[in-house]
């Protein structure tokens, strides 16, 4: 049986169950008239018995899932014998994907070798057989909790509070997502890590400054013996980063003045989302932009004035990062400049200073640590942004403060390592994950910094 | 008060410097404001620039070259031994068939280069055109029919004035041959732009003329209900919990501290997540709408989470105290009262929540949504891919044409981003209420 069709039988078996909980509350209250008996709504009983007929019956369909794939290849290489069972990781699982390809179907048994078309068959034997345990055990389990639920119903039973006490639970549950979520990050990314530390020592990782992750392939290959330094990386990062906020912290700081303390009201109406536009466009957009536009149109103003632009400059991706982060800038700023009271202004014009005067030594100080929690956030943002520098900026590992040049990043250096085919035990793809163990606890840093210092601001004037 | 008062000669130059002073700083004032104002403007200016800039080179994704020509279903080419049956048809020579309706319009051409050259005038992909027309209607062989078919990338761009046909030759894709063809063609009202039904209709394919985006947009759209469909609930679920359950200690502002963290996570670490967690450890197919939507979930949630607790705290306490004042249990509250108060706001927060996960890309790459994928996905655990990332394969194409096919993909992942966003601010309006 498909997953789905099981999965909708269990919908149907609840459903049931939600009717025949009610029906049964009812007849041992007395009817409708012995309702009043009960200890909850008839509902309620009804919703338990549906919990107890369809929540254990989930958890082991998708218990099943989960392991399924893993205990039938596990069967099929014991059934191949010890030839099999010996082999490299890597080379295993290579003919696993033979046994996968033809059971799926795209080869054909008779195109691989005898034993793979063997254990193909195999393979879907079980296959079968998981299934069909999978759909008899999950219905009984369904059966027996729905049936057992049935035969404890009795007035004095606590249905409601039993419903609600599962339902809090389940609450909690999904708001234990997000703590999962980190910890799943933080456990994936310094898992790997490590490994690739055991090929790469962490000092040269950290400080080395040559960074080529090509590996030999054969052991008499030239050229390509793998270095990873990362600086190179990091400051290219940090180049792109710095050109951004160059670009969106004086746009967005003065656009965020302007529109909170000079702006007609109608302006600031048609403005204001505007900007915002700026932060909803995809930033795959912006870096087709990036490419295409902005990076040519450098290169002409470049060529003009007598100056080598690379066609991949840094000066491109960041300019073009530095719009995306304009509104976020800005939106932050107009937060911070209107929450400073009323009442600061109205002291220094009482005193005669003129509206900028007002803004630069009154507003703006107070301001300040808002607009710099703002401002970091904004950092943390352009450094792990990924898509604008993949389009636009270079692959090459260059250590240089110019930003005519191409330079690469952290994130670029992630999705090149890690986009197509690739075995988990090299060094090459571990590296994708130490470089985003670095990128995971640079911008968590950023973040944690900058939000404690908007709160606090926050609560200054609050 | 008992300063002595300064002479009058004295006061004069005080006004004097005052004035100066006045001046200076009025001056100053005005400068300020200028630069908040050129800020500002030019903030609108880049809003302008992008849009035009890819509007003005995407608008031609959306017509395409026909080019009219007489056709001769040879039953020579197309079912040589008169079976006429599907499995015949469907392997026919078709481009055989094109290729002889070209040489018979231009008998003078002759050599084998320039026949190619000829039979480049029309896409490759209108075989399949003509394949199709013949299997829904095999009465047609044997028969000419004067019919529209699919101009090839590189002439497309030329009629569309996209490639320069004043360079000299080697240095255009064009060759004076094909020009002087096409001149002709276009002498006898035989080449026409129509609209482009084929970048609606198809999937992606290497040739841009017959690359479409249907197998994006579905693919974007399987990812995105698998998002919602996880999503929205559990942020609902973890947002009720937080706000209205959840004891005031510790652990509580442990998940809070999360919750706002996970919100700046960069896209791409959540990429290596699921490349780790759902591919590595739970084996979920890569390329799959399936493990796109889980990561996708992930990303958004934080978002979810924050809208749909800033709309729960706007529900005032008094309706909360008089539901329990009447006996309701707090479950009740809940699900009876606060979740039906709040639902508008957490509608747009959802909505805004799945239009920047329509947006991203960054962690789709990671895990393997960028293959190049010809069929329209059918199921969640087909391989897929999504606007956005058909977006970055097409940038990524030397053909000229896959250019303005980038632009006009852009066009419409945005429009569906409008769409959604006016959604989310139709929404608030209509049923957000101030208490």
């Amino acid at each position: 049986m498909q997953t789905s069709s099981l999965i909708l039988a269990l919908l149907v078996l609840t459903g049931i169950a939600y009717q025949l909980g009610r029906m049964r509350s009812l007849r041992v209250a007395g009817g409708a008239r012995g309702a009043r008996k009960l200890h909850s709504l008839p509902s309620y009983y009804g919703l338990l018995t549906a919990i107890w007929c369809g929540l254990p019956a989930l958890v082991v369909v998708l218990g099943w899932q989960a392991l399924e794939d893993r205990i039938i290849a596990g069967q099929v290489i014991q059934s191949m014998g010890g030839s099999v069972q010996e082999l490299a990781p890597g080379e295993l699982s290579l003919v696993l994907n033979d046994v996968r390809n033809v059971v799926a179907g795209n080869v054909k048994p008779d195109a691989v070798m005898p034993e793979i078309a063997v254990a193909a068959l195999r393979w879907q034997r079980l296959d079968g057989l998981s299934r069909t345990s999978a759909a008899v055990l999950a219905l009984c389990v369904a059966l027996a909790g729905g049936w057992i639920t049935l035969l404890r119903i009795k007035p004095t039973m606590r249905a409601r509070n039993r419903v609600e006490q599962i339902v809090r639970v389940a609450l909690m549950g999904c708001s234990l997502i997000a703590i999962l979520t980190t910890i799943g990050i933080v456990l994936s990314v310094l898992y790997e890590s490590l490994q690739f530390f055991r090929f790469v020592p962490v000092t040269e990782f950290i400080f080395g400054t040559q960074w080529s992750p090509q590996l030999a392939i054969r052991a008499d290959q030239v050229g390509s013996t793998g270095a990873f330094g990362a600086v190179p990386l990091f400051a290219g990062t940090l180049l792109i980063s710095f050109i951004a906020m160059a670009v969106a912290v004086p746009v967005g700081l003065f656009s965020a003045i302007y529109l909170a303390e000079y702006a007609s009201r109608g302006f600031r109406a048609v403005t204001k989302p505007l900007l915002e536009v700026l932060a909803g466009i995809p930033t795959v957009v912006y870096g087709f932009f990036a490419a295409l536009t902005v990076a040519p149109l450098l290169r002409g103003v470049g060529e003009r004035l007598g100056l080598e632009v690379a066609s991949e400059s840094a000066l491109a991706a960041g300019l073009v990062m530095g719009i995306m982060i304009i509104p976020f800038v800005s939106s932050l700023a107009d937060d911070m400049i209107t929450a400073v009271p009323q009442a600061l202004r109205d002291g220094s014009y009482g005193l005669g200073a003129t509206r900028s005067e007002t803004i630069r030594k009154v507003v703006l100080p107070a301001a300040l640590p808002g607009i710099v929690g703002g401002v970091l956030l904004a950092v943390s943002r352009a450094i792990g942004e990924t898509m604008i520098v993949v389009m636009a900026a270079g692959l090459s590992a260059n250590l240089t403060a110019n930003p005519l040049e191409a330079v690469t990043t952290v994130t670029v250096q992630i999705v090149t390592l890690l986009v197509g085919d690739q075995e988990f035990d090299s060094p090459k793809t571990l590296a994708a994950f130490a470089l985003g163990l670095m990128l995971f606890l640079v911008t968590l840093l950023l973040n944690v910094i900058a939000l404690k210092v908007v709160r606090r601001y926050r609560e200054q004037y609050e | 008060m008992n300063r002595p008062v300064p002479a009058a000669q004295d006061q004069s130059r005080i006004r004097e410097r005052v004035e100066r002073g006045l001046r200076r700083r009025y001056r100053a004032e005005r400068r300020f404001r200028a630069y908040g104002l050129a800020a500002a403007v030019s903030g609108l200016l880049f809003v302008a620039f992008l849009f035009l800039s890819i509007i003005s080179t995407g608008y031609t994704a959306f017509v395409q070259t026909y080019i009219r020509i007489d056709i001769r279903f040879n039953q020579e080419l197309i079912d040589p031994e008169g079976k006429k049956d599907t499995e015949t048809l469907r392997i026919g020579d078709y481009s055989g068939v094109f290729k002889e309706a070209l040489r018979e319009k231009f008998p003078q051409v002759e050599g084998r280069r320039e026949l190619r050259q000829l039979y480049g005038l029309i896409s490759d992909g209108s075989a399949f055109d003509l394949r199709d027309m013949v299997l829904g209607d095999p009465r047609l062989i044997g028969q000419t029919r004067e019919l529209w078919l699919m101009a090839s990338d590189d002439i497309d761009q030329l009629v569309k004035g996209k490639i320069d046909r004043k360079l000299p030759e080697d240095q255009r894709v064009i060759s004076d041959l094909q020009l002087g063809w096409l001149d002709a063609l276009t002498g006898e009202d035989r080449v026409e732009r129509r609209f482009n039904r084929v970048f609606f209709t198809a999937g992606d394919s290497r040739e841009p003329e017959q690359a479409g985006v249907l197998g994006a947009v579905v693919g974007s759209f399987l990812t995105l209900m698998v998002t919602l469909v996880l999503s929205f609930p559990i942020g609902v679920a973890a947002a009720v919990y937080l706000e209205e359950f959840a004891p005031a200690n510790r652990f509580t502002d442990m998940i809070e501290v999360n919750i706002n963290n996970l919100a700046a996570v960069p896209s791409i670490v959540f990429g290596l997540l699921g490349l780790a967690v759902f591919i590595q450890f739970f084996g979920v197919p890569r390329s799959a709408p399936l493990v796109g939507g889980l990561v996708l979930t992930l990303m958004t949630l934080p978002t979810i989470i924050i809208a749909s607790r800033a709309a729960i705290k706007a529900v005032p306490p008094s309706i909360r105290e008089a539901a329990l004042g009447m006996g309701a249990s707090q479950v009740q509250v809940v699900a009876h009262h606060v979740l039906p108060l709040a639902m508008p706001g957490m509608l747009t927060g959802a909505i805004i929540g799945m239009a920047r996960a329509l947006g991203e890309s960054a962690p789709l790459l990671m895990i393997g949504m960028v293959a190049f994928i010809a069929d329209i996905p059918g199921s969640l655990t087909d391989p897929a891919t999504v606007l956005p990332v058909q977006v970055f394969l097409w940038a990524d194409s030397p053909e000229r044409a896959f250019l303005e096919r980038t632009s006009g993909a852009i066009m419409v992942l945005l429009a569906f981003l409008l769409v959604m966003n006016a959604a989310a601010v139709i929404l608030r309006q209509k049923f957000e209420r101030r208490w």
